[in-house]
This record gives structure tokens, C-alpha cells and sequence, in this order.
């Protein structure tokens, strides 16, 4: 584990380095193939940072909102460039309002474009698992396997789930490499079998976490939304094949 | 559609061509059918398989950390020290348990650690009364004892600020940048760690509020 990287005074966070850097190849690479699925670089550009402009504003309100009185108190918190003053819901929901009303502004059609940013998705899951690594968050929980199926972290032996994490993400990876050249028929299954792949390893991955939210009788509710999440992408990929033909 | 009266005979290769499109047309209607039919079958046996493993997965008692074991990651029991503050007094982690904790590792020449010192002072004066304290460890192994009281002086600090002198709370702590900040909840479990700075006064408001509102 390598929270911090310390380069002379410089003591840089390897986890948001890790993601600085997936999101900067997975932009290139959907850059070369996003004309196949009839997307300009300069749409995708722009979109992109839009979204995750909107993102990090909605996700600064949602946190100043739900802690009104601490920021009531010191208003000037409001802009602190400090990551960790942010709300995951807000985050998403002002992402996911501002990628709907740029498309309709723009007339984006809806599963080309998730096609062409599948390969940013894609380098996105690499570098979580590669930032999950350096933080040694989202770790596994004890287990009496012998190496390499444990490893020894946060004093006990432990399921090295940050690892089948990135090997999980690497095998999409070389697994959907070569489709990225293609134009999906019908639009919008690269994007799919992507979502299902990567939710079928979470559904694997998140029942060896150490840190999972427990519901009564043991059940993970990571795990059962990663579950109706494969289920809804099964869904939609049925209902789309569907529909082309 | 336009319906035409036929005239005269069909002639047989039309009627070949007919019968042939309507076979092809069957055949492909057939394993159209069969490959949508098997996808369905195949989503199915994934997610019984899914669902099987969710219930085999689920965690046995103890499977999760509960807080049991000391290490510096959120969710683990804080790792317990007794360290001597600048004012000769003795403090021991875990007779604070009931109480919110902030640990804050620094030093005099950190220049986050000293922007982030007004507002830890001004979250400590807020919230002394309600069952917060600040443990402002001062990584002494890293620092110049002599500096420290002009430091608290500058700054006019009034929270304890125990000396690690030989560095085994840094190490414990695994701590690899200065500041490095963990909050604790009353049961002594790490709600929190922040590696860097300077923190915000809203942040370190919102932190507090939200572990003191927790019942003891």
C-alpha cells in the first residue's frame, strides 16, 4: 500500500494520481475510436468535462446541504479545493442531469455515445482497482488461504480483493480491446456487455470484502445491488437486440 | 400494399423462389427464436448463480473487521498510545473512549499543519463541551521540541498536544505525510482519516457533528 507518493517536498496522493491518470488514457483511447459510433473528440471532450464539472459543483451543494449548520458557521468551506467535502449522490445526480440535458441540446443519441465512452469506462475500473491498491481500501475480509489467495493487511490475513479487482478489470479489458475497433450492432451492447461483465465480478469480488454493509443474516447489500444491477443490464441488452431486429 | 389479380401461369423458378425465402425466412425465425431463447436461459442460470452466491457469501460472524482489531484504516479500532503533552501531563487513547476523538499528526514546519491549526482550534472551542477532544500529536521524532510552544503561542492553541518523541505513533499510525488526521467515534473505531491538508473549518465541523450526534 502507497497512500502517498513523496517526491522531494512534493507528497502527492496516489489514489487520485491513479485516477487522474485512468481518466487521462481512457479519454485518449475513446478519442481514436469514439467516430465509429458517430461521436466527434470535440463533442466527447466537451461532454465529458461538462459532466464532470456539473459532478464535482452538485457534489459540493449535496455536502454543503447536508451539513448546513457546519457550513452556516464557516461559509468559506463552500470553496475549500479540498476533495473529500464531496457527496457521492449529489455527484452523480448532477452528472447524470447534465449528460441528459447535453444531449438533448445536442441531439447525442443515448447508446452510441455510452459505446464510445466505453473505453474510458473501462480504463476508469483499472485505475479504482490501482487506487483501491495504493489506499488499501475496499480490502478483503480474514482468510487462512495460503498466498497468493491472502495476503497480510490491516493486521490479519486477508482475501487480496483489491487485487482480483484489478485482474477482474484487466480480463475486461483484454476481453473487450478488440470489439472497441468495431461498430456495435445494435448500438449500445459494447456498453452493456462491458456493464454486465463488471458487475458479475463485483457480485463475485464483494462477497470476499472485509467491509461490507451487513444486513440481517449475514447478506451484503453491496452485493445484492450489484446483483439487480446485472439483472437490469441483462434486461436492457434483451430488449435492445430485441428492438434491432 | 397493392393487391394485383394474377394473369396467366406463375412461372415454376417464381414459385422455387417463394418456397425457398419462406424456408430461409423459417430457418432464420427458428434459430432467431433459439439464440434469444438461449441468451434468456443464459442470463437466467447467471443470476440464480448469482443469487446462489450471495447466499453462500454471506458473512459469518466476525467475517467483517467489527472494529476488533487495531489498525489505522477506517472501520478498525484505533491503535491505543500513551504519550506525554508539551505541559508534562499523561494521555492514554482509550481512557477517552465515550468520547469523539481527532488525532491530528503535525509538525512545526509542515506548512498544511499550520494552516489547518486555526480551524481545528476554532472546531475544538465549538464542540469542548459536547464530548470532543483534540489529540494534536506532534511527530517530535520529525521536529524541534523547542519550536513547538512558539508554534502553540502564534496560534494561540489550547488543546493538548501529546509529543511522540520516539516516532512509534507516526509508525503505528503509518504515517507517510504530514498532517494526517483520523476521527474517532466514541467506541474508539476510526470513522475517518484524512492524509494531507489543510482542512477546512466546514469539514471538520460536519465530521464532529455527525459522530458527537451518534449515541455513546
Amino acid at each position: 500500500m502507497l497512500p502517498v507518493l513523496n517526491i522531494g517536498p512534493l507528497a502527492l496522493q496516489t489514489p487520485g494520481l491513479m485516477l487522474l491518470l485512468a481518466l487521462w488514457l481512457g479519454l485518449s483511447l475513446a478519442e481514436k475510436t469514439c467516430h465509429r459510433h458517430g461521436l466527434s473528440a470535440d463533442r466527447l471532450y466537451s461532454l465529458v468535462f461538462i459532466v464532470i464539472l456539473a459532478a464535482g459543483l452538485g457534489a459540493r451543494l449535496f455536502y454543503a446541504l447536508n451539513n448546513a449548520e457546519a457550513f452556516l458557521a464557516s461559509p468559506l468551506g463552500l470553496f475549500s479545493l479540498n476533495p473529500d467535502m464531496l457527496d457521492p449522490f449529489g455527484g452523480f445526480a448532477a452528472g447524470l442531469i447534465s449528460a441528459l440535458v447535453m444531449g438533448r441540446r445536442y441531439r447525442i443519441h443515448f447508446w452510441p455515445t455510452l459505446d464510445a465512452l466505453t473505453p474510458l469506462f473501462m480504463l476508469l475500473t483499472l485505475g479504482i482497482a490501482t487506487a483501491h491498491i495504493a489506499s488499501g481500501s475496499a480490502f478483503g475480509m480474514e482468510t487462512s488461504l495460503p498466498w497468493p489467495f491472502s495476503i497480510q493487511l490491516w493486521g490479519a490475513a486477508r482475501h487480496p480483493t483489491q487485487f482480483y479487482e484489478l485482474l477482474a478489470a484487466s480480463i475486461i479489458y483484454g476481453l473487450l480491446y478488440r470489439k472497441l475497433a468495431d461498430s456495435p450492432a445494435p448500438a449500445g451492447t459494447l456498453f452493456l456487455t462491458f456493464s454486465a461483465l463488471v458487475a458479475g465480478s463485483q457480485l463475485f469480488i464483494l462477497g470476499l470484502r472485509g467491509d461490507s454493509t451487513l444486513l440481517p443474516g449475514g447478506l451484503r447489500l453491496e452485493q445484492i445491488v450489484a446483483w439487480l444491477a446485472l439483472a437490469a443490464i441483462f434486461w436492457a441488452y434483451d430488449k435492445l437486440v430485441k428492438a434491432a431486429k | 400494399m397493392r393487391c394485383t389479380r394474377p394473369s396467366g401461369k406463375i412461372p415454376s423458378n417464381t414459385v422455387q423462389r417463394i418456397i425457398n425465402t419462406i424456408t430461409i425466412n423459417n430457418y432464420r425465425g427458428k434459430v432467431q427464436i433459439s439464440q434469444l431463447k438461449m441468451r434468456r436461459i443464459t442470463h437466467l442460470v447467471l443470476l440464480l448463480a448469482g443469487l446462489g452466491w450471495i447466499w453462500a457469501s454471506a458473512a459469518p460472524a466476525g467475517a467483517t473487521t467489527s472494529g476488533k482489531i487495531p489498525a489505522p484504516q477506517v472501520g478498525f479500532l484505533a491503535p491505543d498510545f500513551s504519550l506525554t503533552t508539551l505541559d508534562g501531563r499523561s494521555v492514554t487513547l482509550s481512557d477517552l473512549r465515550g468520547q469523539v476523538v481527532l488525532v491530528n499528526i503535525w509538525a512545526t514546519w509542515c506548512p498544511p499543519c499550520r494552516a489547518e491549526m486555526p480551524a481545528i482550534e476554532a472546531t475544538y472551542r465549538a464542540y469542548q463541551n459536547q464530548g470532543f477532544v483534540v489529540l494534536a500529536v506532534n511527530a517530535t521524532s520529525q521536529d524541534k521540541q523547542a519550536d513547538i510552544q512558539p508554534f502553540m503561542d502564534e496560534f494561540g492553541l489550547s488543546f493538548p498536544v501529546p509529543l511522540d518523541i520516539d516516532g512509534a505513533v507516526t509508525r503505528a499510525y503509518h504515517v507517510s505525510s504530514l498532517p494526517t488526521s483520523f476521527f474517532i467515534g466514541r467506541d474508539g473505531i476510526i470513522r475517518d482519516m484524512l492524509i494531507g491538508g489543510p482542512m477546512a473549518e466546514a469539514q471538520l465541523r460536519a465530521r464532529i457533528q455527525k459522530l458527537l450526534a451518534e449515541k455513546p
